[in-house]
């Protein structure tokens, strides 16, 4: 029964099946393979799958639901698939292979990420994911994906934060683009042969349900600006993360919750949306035109030493402070850990710092990161060869050589673990919509170890969701026609939307509405929240949501390109995810992984997790009059629940 | 900085086009290039004009989306660099800016500074993979790569299909971005049993789509953001010769 809450929202039934296999946890993705229904080969042809996004999750998914013989049709915004934002993800990828001999198991991969995801993911999920990565390195092998390799000719790997073995693979800086384009060749062959149709520079605008069951989308032709339609037995979701909701992130200009968000407004439900990953080593924001943010690789801190000056508002050059008024404050805090803290602890001693009025650079956001001490005790030579890529990268954004002043550096947004709630299978709360990668809240919990994204979003779409599909499929001769009504009020909702954008002509753009947003976020729900900071962003969003509707100003036209509509659009979603986001951070108030609420911590400052009320995934259904809460019951058989310590 | 910015405006493939003069006023030295457009167009936008659409994504250099020709030259004159990671403190106050689109047969102009590259996705239809089906890979060990072949692949596999080497091109090739796949995929082991048919396959696209012939002026390797070298091309050329005797 549902209880009106202070907050403004309901809480309606727990969810208590996932539907995943019952029995001991590494026979569980075998059962759920074997007991899933097959589709007979002849069928398949007859069989219409979308799938919108050609990330890795959404690349591999298309290609191989082609190799299988089912006809896909596949959607991206961009203008070639091989562009979709995994293309620059940098540092590698995580599969449990034990190449290295160095201790490594599925079983640990599975242990790691359960505890990195600060005991806030499914354990059925997470060892499925484990077991899986071992296939994704040889898929990606075999179609030509030149990952680094040792003399002898066998792969290399590396460490990464948050494991004790060595088991990311990576592709120099680029292990996200040696990635996609093996996907995309895979798909371009599919295209090739026939199996899978691509829509490129197509956004997908609203998901048309008929008979209870998602049969379609409603896209808009950004060149045209045609309204389409396309029908099919499922629906694939695989657009990815929603971190621009701050407007400055790591993530790609274009991403976006558009798909997600209208999926969720016809019934899917939307878990954990306050799941949010902030990324310490980031080149700040140099002046009020930034449009987006650049990722410094995390391996810098192995070598790179963070500090602040100790006095406030300290003006001085870097070069100018001495060593005794300077603050390293990671050494002093974390004396074990110390510069290497994990990705979150290390983002809010940086935010604590500069809100001291501590910080360096432009607005005084940003810390040091400085060299000097590795150039002096390794050579210059030697840090070159190690960050050569990486120094010449900063010095082209900031114009300053980081080999002679410390660079500059500030937590940004990168990653958000939630999205729309799936099950087992990979489906969604609507029958026949599956979500994968990013835009999924599986694996992840509260916190998404290093190299574990492009992990899930292969393991979702090479493997797992190829075989749920299937199973849902297997039915499909039974489904109802589509009811023609449920295509027209599906087109009808994206024409209005997109006429009342262009009929607002108010004074303000829809990106100065986005940057107003993004600030909103960034302050009151960003790296610390408080209730009163969630109050308050909760007062301002629907107050600027208003003044959006009545004061943006988008030009041009409905038909052909109108980049400026496109974008408009994506605001007016961000608004709306935006408010489900604080609703979730102000109703979870321990601090978990990537969600530190400041009334839940321990004596020292850290995140402290409360079990007892909150071992549960938050999936919100949206309604018209606010969201309901579905608890789905966290449960851990085979890793014991502990609170985390990096001192 | 203030700059006198002459851009290309085109409403559609049928319209002709025309360059049209914007003045930018207090440009900042730490502002990309784009951001600096960005700029331009919050401005037009305010003013009830049609703002300068230009493709662009993920703004690090990766993605291969953005690329105008910058006075002259494609993705402009820093070298190794694609246009969203140009700053503006290469530029001084006062200076004229030329911006305008990729200009080949092959790929058409959509709108303003934004041109059709679906070419290039047909280029690798036509061979430009390894015929592997999800699931049917032998364990990553079974085949050892040499270390040399790996990077050499790697350093071929780092194209972006941004097209630069196209519009650079007096002869509107696209070799060096088809030899960049073809190398990539041929220096492997895995990527020998379909190393003849892909050659031939790919060439015949470029062909076929209308790209130029290679006359070896190697524009297109001087502004390759990602410094594909020219090498590749004469690759290309002798496992087409092989394939196709
Ligand atoms: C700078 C950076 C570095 C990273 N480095 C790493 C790393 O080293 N290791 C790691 O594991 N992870 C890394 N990550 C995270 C990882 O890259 C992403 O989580 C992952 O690539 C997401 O893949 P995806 O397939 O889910 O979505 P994406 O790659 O984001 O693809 C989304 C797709 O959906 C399409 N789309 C979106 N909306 C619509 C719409 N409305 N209509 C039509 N199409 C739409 C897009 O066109 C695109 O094709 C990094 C992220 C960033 C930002
Ligand atoms: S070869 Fe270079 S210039 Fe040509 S498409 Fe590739 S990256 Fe761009
Ligand atoms: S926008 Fe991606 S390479 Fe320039």
């Amino acid at each position: 029964m549902s209880e009106r809450e202070t907050h403004g929202y309901k809480v309606g039934d727990p969810i208590r099946d996932t539907k995943a296999p019952e029995g001991p946890i590494e026979d569980r993705w075998d059962k759920r393979r074997f007991s899933a229904k097959l589709v007979n080969p002849a069928n398949k042809r007859k069989i219409n799958v979308i799938v919108v996004g050609t990330g890795l999750a959404g690349g591999s998914a298309a290609a191989t639901l082609g190799e299988l013989g089912y006809k896909v049709k596949s959607f991206c915004y961009q203008d070639s698939p091989r562009r979709a934002h995994s293309i620059a993800a940098q540092g590698g990828i995580n599969a449990a292979k034990n190449y290295r001999g160095d201790g490594d198991s599925v079983y640990r991969l599975f242990y790691d990420t359960v505890k990195g995801g600060d005991f806030r993911a499914r354990e059925s999920n997470v060892y499925r994911l484990a077991q899986v990565s071992v296939n994704i390195i040889d898929q990606a092998v075999a179609q030509g994906v030149p990952f680094a390799r040792e003399y002898g000719g066998l792969l290399d790997t590396r460490s990464f934060g948050g494991a004790q073995v060595s088991r990311t693979f990576y592709a120099r800086g680029q292990t996200g683009q040696q990635l996609l384009l093996g996907a995309y060749s895979a798909l371009e062959r599919q295209v090739a042969a026939g199996t899978v149709e691509m829509h490129t520079r197509h956004e997908m605008l609203d998901l048309v349900v008929s008979g209870g069951r998602a049969r379609g989308v409603i896209v808009r032709d950004m060149v045209t600006g045609e309204i389409e339609t396309h029908l099919a037995d499922a629906v694939v979701l695989a657009t990815g993360g929603y971190g621009n909701v701050f407007f400055l992130s790591t993530n790609a200009k274009g991403c976006n919750t558009t798909a997600i968000w209208r999926a969720h407004e016809r019934g899917a439900m939307f878990a954990n949306p306050c799941y949010t990953q902030i990324h310490p080593t980031c080149i700040p924001v140099s002046g009020d035109y930034q449009s987006k943010l650049t990722l410094m690789s995390e391996s810098l801190r192995n070598d790179g030493r963070v500090w602040v000056p100790l006095a406030k508002g300290d003006a001085r050059k870097p070069s100018e402070i001495p060593e005794d008024e300077r603050d390293y404050y990671l050494e002093r805090i974390y004396p074990a850990f110390g510069n290497l803290v994990p990705r979150d602890i290390a983002s809010r001693a940086a935010k604590n710092v500069c809100d001291e009025g501590r910080g360096v650079g432009p607005g005084g956001l940003g810390v040091y990161l400085d060299f000097a001490d590795a150039i002096a005790r390794l050579g210059r030579d030697a840090v070159e060869k190690k960050y050569g890529n990486l120094f010449e990268m900063y010095e082209r954004i900031t114009g300053e050589n980081p080999y002679e002043t410390p660079m500059r550096i500030y937590p940004a947004v990168h990653y958000t673990m939630g999205g729309l709630w799936v099950d087992y299978d990979l489906q969604s709360t609507i029958p026949g919509l599956f979500v994968v990668g990013e835009a999924n809240f599986s694996d992840h919990g509260a916190n998404r170890l290093g190299a574990s994204a492009l992990m899930q979003g292969l393991a979702d779409g090479y493997f797992v969701l190829p075989t749920t599909i299937g199973d849902y499929l297997a039915g499909s001769k039974s489904f109802d026609e589509v009811d023609e009504a449920d295509v027209e009020e599906a087109r009808q909702k994206v024409q209005q939307k997109i006429d009342k954008l262009l009929s607002v002509n108010g004074t303000r753009t829809a990106d100065s509405y986005h940057r107003e947003l993004g600030r909103i976020m960034w302050d009151y729900c960003g790296m610390e929240r408080t209730e009163e900071s969630l109050r308050k962003a909760l007062e301002r969003i629907p107050e600027l949501r208003e003044e959006f509707w009545n004061n943006v100003k988008v030009p041009g036209d409905p038909e052909g390109l109108n980049q400026a509509l496109e974008r408009a659009g994506r605001v007016a979603d961000f608004f709306d995810l935006a408010e489900l986001m604080c609703i979730d951070a102000l109703h979870r108030t321990e601090s978990c992984g990537g969600h530190f609420r400041a009334e839940s911590q321990d004596a020292d400052g850290e995140a402290l997790r409360d079990d007892e009320n909150f071992a549960y995934v938050a999936a919100w259904e949206w309604g018209q009059d606010g969201p309901t809460l579905h608890k789905e019951a966290l449960d851990y058989e085979y890793v014991k629940m502990t609170q985390r310590s990096y001192k | 900085m203030n700059l006198t910015l002459k851009v290309w405006r085109q409403n559609g493939p049928s319209d002709e086009g025309r360059m049209v003069t914007y003045k930018v006023e207090d440009v900042s030295p730490d502002m990309s290039f784009l951001e600096m457009l960005d700029v331009l167009n919050e401005r037009l936008i305010l003013e009830g004009d049609d703002p300068v659409a230009f493709d662009h994504d993920c703004r690090e250099g990766i993605c291969g989306m953005c690329g105008m020709v910058i006075n002259g030259v494609a993705h402009g004159e820093q070298r190794a660099t694609t246009t969203c990671q140009l700053h503006m403190r290469h530029f001084k106050d006062g200076d004229e800016v030329t911006i305008e689109p990729w200009r080949a047969a092959p790929f058409p102009v959509v709108k303003d500074l934004v041109v059709d590259r679906s070419a290039f996705d047909r280029i690798i239809q036509a061979g430009g993979f390894i015929s592997v089906p999800a699931g049917s890979a032998p364990d990553a060990h079974s085949v050892p790569v040499k270390k040399e072949d790996a990077d050499a692949a790697f350093d071929a596999a780092t194209c972006i299909g941004c097209g630069a080497c196209v519009a650079a091109c007096p002869n509107g090739s696209a070799s060096l971005f088809t030899a960049a796949k073809i190398t990539h995929l041929g220096l492997l082991p895995q990527g020998q049993p379909e190393r003849d048919s892909r050659a031939k396959a790919m060439v015949e696209q470029m062909d076929l789509e209308g790209f130029g012939g290679c006359t070896n002026t190697g524009e297109c390797t001087a502004v390759c953001p990602k410094g594909i070298p020219l090498d590749t091309i004469a690759r290309m050329n002798a496992d087409f010769l092989k394939a196709s005797k």
